[in-house]
């Protein structure tokens, strides 16, 4: 690091293109050093220093040349003295060191659903406050509203369903906007519920013309029901139909007969088993056990022009996250997120989902404390993954170069970096294996992979 | 006599009021299937009423009386940004269709102005207004938050262009409509423009305009409720789709009931207004 070498040495070069020579622009470099500035924040008072020196020494001398005549002339030694007179390092240092978040009031979206747990606990539960923010969760009406309120800067930070950023970065139905996702927010914790009079009907062989639901085009739910159907020889697109249906409209349509079955998130599986209309056919931890589902996203404007406030968030949400694992705290969060103000849903519901202690809606009571996980990581194989549904289901035609958009929109540097600072272990990057419906999905290999299917529209 | 009517009138009402509600609660409480039997008690446990009592998912009269007479009893709670009280979710409706159907006023009353008294321009203006005006307010909700960013002042610019076209028409008819006799007194009393627009136009025209506003305000109030549910955030539309999100009937119910006396209220307000410019011909 650049700045963390002593500005004071004659021999070592500290201006290129930009001041320091590293970075393309100006702008992309003082995000660098903060950046950095916050990597460090859990130990070493005197990389601060050297971080603080630079930027005075840099300030004094923009020409680099100019920079290290003087120190020839005068020796570090007496130049140190000379600026620290005139300027107070030591204080500056202080100042520099607290990394305070520029912005302080933020508005973050989520829809109504557990995935956006991690988001709304922060909330109730003090995280958001804890790491020096104001922030309101406002809930949303759906998908696209999500995106476009995202869009246009109304909210600084929202929930997304995971292929929302890829879709939005790669402009695939809408503009082409540069969006991040800094963090999973939740693996595994959706179903599929079948209305009850098919009971009998377990096996989705037997599911041509039925008419399914998923909450939208661009959701995880849509890529594993269809990765489902297709694996049980069942054509997505034209032996069954698949409509993008609102949450809470699934199971209003399911009591209607007007749908016969749902993937979707919870905690509308579960109100459908509460409300009597349907029971679950199998989680969808049974597809593929520590899916990604939804996802904690924003722009890459917000995290490249506010960088305190984007680290300051995404670490609340990380803290929120490695709460939310423990099972001995779900019963609490269940309680704190159940309300009109947050989910608006009873809280056996919800404690339900979040226990993994529920009624299966065939008279049953299963245990399985896995059902919904949190774990913040956003492998870029799971990105690649979604990207191979995506060109599977002919959602994006052509060439994808998959490394490069998996790397610009799922921070995994990013997130490790703050997972140490909160004190948790991140996982070794690269080291995720990805198993779905027993087939091992090899993310070097995408095309192969898409090669592989039977079932497919390219 | 007349008192006698509207007594008779009153009567009928209540009565009809209470046939409707006698049948609504019959009808809630033999619609429910019949309760599951025997069902594990640790199982019923984790169900609603309506797996294991077999209970009607639609309320009755009673469960509505008591949710408005909770909500009436706190009206102005705010326990954080999606979940405040009805009297503050009304208020910010209220405030939305208010300002833009005032926008949509100092627009179309100037304007229906210009088209009344001048043939030209009401020829001119003619094909845009009738291509405009039969679009739903809704359909320009995508291309407002596209254009403005900003979902409140879309919502607001929604109702400024649903409730301009009634009010503009409307005055641009009662402009033109003024009748000659007047306007030829006025000539020959050598009246100028602007004090012919104030003295005799704009009286003559009043009940007019007035009728144009009070079928503009009925509109605002219809697409609000739309607009908040598509947008979310505050007022009482988002209040329905957050109700409905719950799958709660009952609060609905309350709200559509609420929609539907607030709506009243504002038209009443506009009646009484016409009412006092009418003159008798």
């Amino acid at each position: 690091m650049a700045m963390f070498k002593n500005p004071f040495d004659a021999g070592r070069r500290i201006t290129r293109g930009c001041d320091c020579g590293r970075h393309e622009s100006q702008s992309e470099h003082e995000r660098a050093i903060r950046a950095d500035a916050v990597e460090a924040s859990a130990s070493d008072e005197s990389r601060y220093q050297r971080v603080v020196e630079n930027a005075i020494i840099r300030a004094i001398f923009p020409q680099d040349a100019a920079r290290r005549l003087f120190l020839k002339t005068v020796g570090a030694s007496t130049a140190t003295a000379a600026i620290s007179s005139l300027f107070p390092i030591g204080f500056a240092t202080e100042v520099f060191a607290q990394a305070v978040p520029e912005k302080k009031d933020l508005k973050v979206g989520f829809i109504p659903i557990t995935c956006a747990t991690p988001i709304i606990m922060a909330s109730p539960l003090g995280f958001y406050t804890k790491h020096g923010l104001n922030v309101e969760v406002i809930k949303t009406a759906g998908w696209a509203v999500v995106r476009d309120k995202t869009i246009n800067k109304e909210y600084d930070a929202a929930h997304m369903l995971s292929p929302m950023p890829l879709a939005i970065s790669m402009g695939v139905g809408s503009n082409p906007i540069p969006y991040t996702m800094p963090a999973v927010e939740n693996i595994n914790g959706q179903a599929i519920t079948l209305a009850t009079k098919h009971k009998d009907r377990r096996d989705p062989k037997s599911w041509k013309g039925f008419k399914f639901a998923v909450p939208f085009d661009y959701s995880m739910h849509n890529y594993l029901l269809r990765y489902y159907l297709a694996e049980n020889g069942i054509d997505p697109d034209t032996d069954v139909q698949i409509r993008s249906v609102p949450p809470p409209e699934m199971v209003a349509n399911l009591r209607a007969d007007n749908i016969d079955g749902f993937l979707a998130p919870d905690p509308v599986n579960q109100r459908a088993v509460f409300d009597g209309v349907g029971f679950i056919h199998i989680l969808s931890k049974e597809i593929w056990d520590g899916h990604p589902c939804c996802a904690f996203a924003a722009s890459r404007e917000f995290v490249t022009q506010t960088p305190n406030t984007y680290a300051a968030l995404l670490k609340a949400i990380i803290d929120a996250t490695a709460y939310a694992t423990k099972d001995e705290n779900r019963k609490e969060i269940a309680a704190a997120i159940a309300p009109a103000n947050y989910l608006n849903q009873p809280v056996t519901v919800v404690e339900q989902v979040l226990t993994g202690t529920y009624a299966d809606g065939l008279g049953a009571i299963k245990r399985d404390p896995k059902r919904i996980d949190f774990d913040p990581f956003p492998w870029e194989g799971f990105a690649i993954w979604i990207l191979t549904q995506m060109k599977r289901w002919g959602q994006v035609k052509g060439e994808i170069d998959y490394k490069s958009v998996a790397n610009q929109v799922f921070l995994e540097t990013d997130t490790a970096r703050l997972m140490k600072e909160v004190g948790l272990t991140p996982p070794t990057s690269g080291s995720k294996t990805i198993v779905v419906m027993g087939k091992t999905f090899d993310s070097s290999k995408p095309e192969d992979y898409i090669k592989s299917f039977a079932i497919k529209r390219t | 006599m007349t008192a006698s009517l509207n007594l008779r009138a009153i009567v009928l009402s209540l009565a009809i009021l209470f046939v409707f509600l006698a049948g609504w609660h019959v009808a809630v409480q033999s619609g429910g299937s019949a309760p599951a039997a025997n069902i594990d008690p640790e199982y019923a446990r984790l169900l609603g009423q309506q797996a294991t009592q077999g209970k009607s998912a639609m309320p009755g009269p009673l469960d509505v009386g008591k949710t408005i007479w909770g909500h009436l009893r706190d009206p102005f709670y705010d326990k954080g940004p999606n979940d405040k009280g009805l009297g503050v979710q009304l208020a910010y409706s209220l405030g939305r269709v208010l300002l833009g159907y005032f926008l949509a006023v100092l627009l179309a009353v100037p304007l229906g102005f210009l088209i009344g008294m001048s043939p030209l321009i009401s020829k001119a203006l003619d094909p845009f207004i009738q291509v405009l005006k039969p679009i739903s307010p809704l359909a320009w909700m995508p291309l407002a938050l596209y254009t403005i960013k900003d979902s409140g002042i879309s919502a607001i610019f929604v109702i400024f262009i649903c409730s301009v076209w009634p009010m503009l028409l409307n005055t641009a008819f009662g402009v033109s409509a003024v009748r000659k006799e007047w306007l030829n007194v006025a000539r020959t009393l050598e009246v100028g423009p602007v004090k012919r627009a104030f003295t005799i136009i704009l009286p003559a025209a009043a009940p007019t305009i007035l009728t144009g506003m009070r079928i503009s305000i009925g509109i605002a109030w219809l697409v609000i409720v739309a607009a908040e549910m598509l947008v979310g955030g505050t007022g009482i539309g988002y209040f329905v789709w957050n109700e409905w999100n719950n799958l709660s009937i009952t609060n609905v119910i309350v709200a559509i009931f609420v929609i539907g006396v607030m709506g009243m209220l504002l038209d009443q307000t506009l009646a009484r207004a016409q009412r006092a410019v009418t003159y008798p011909d």
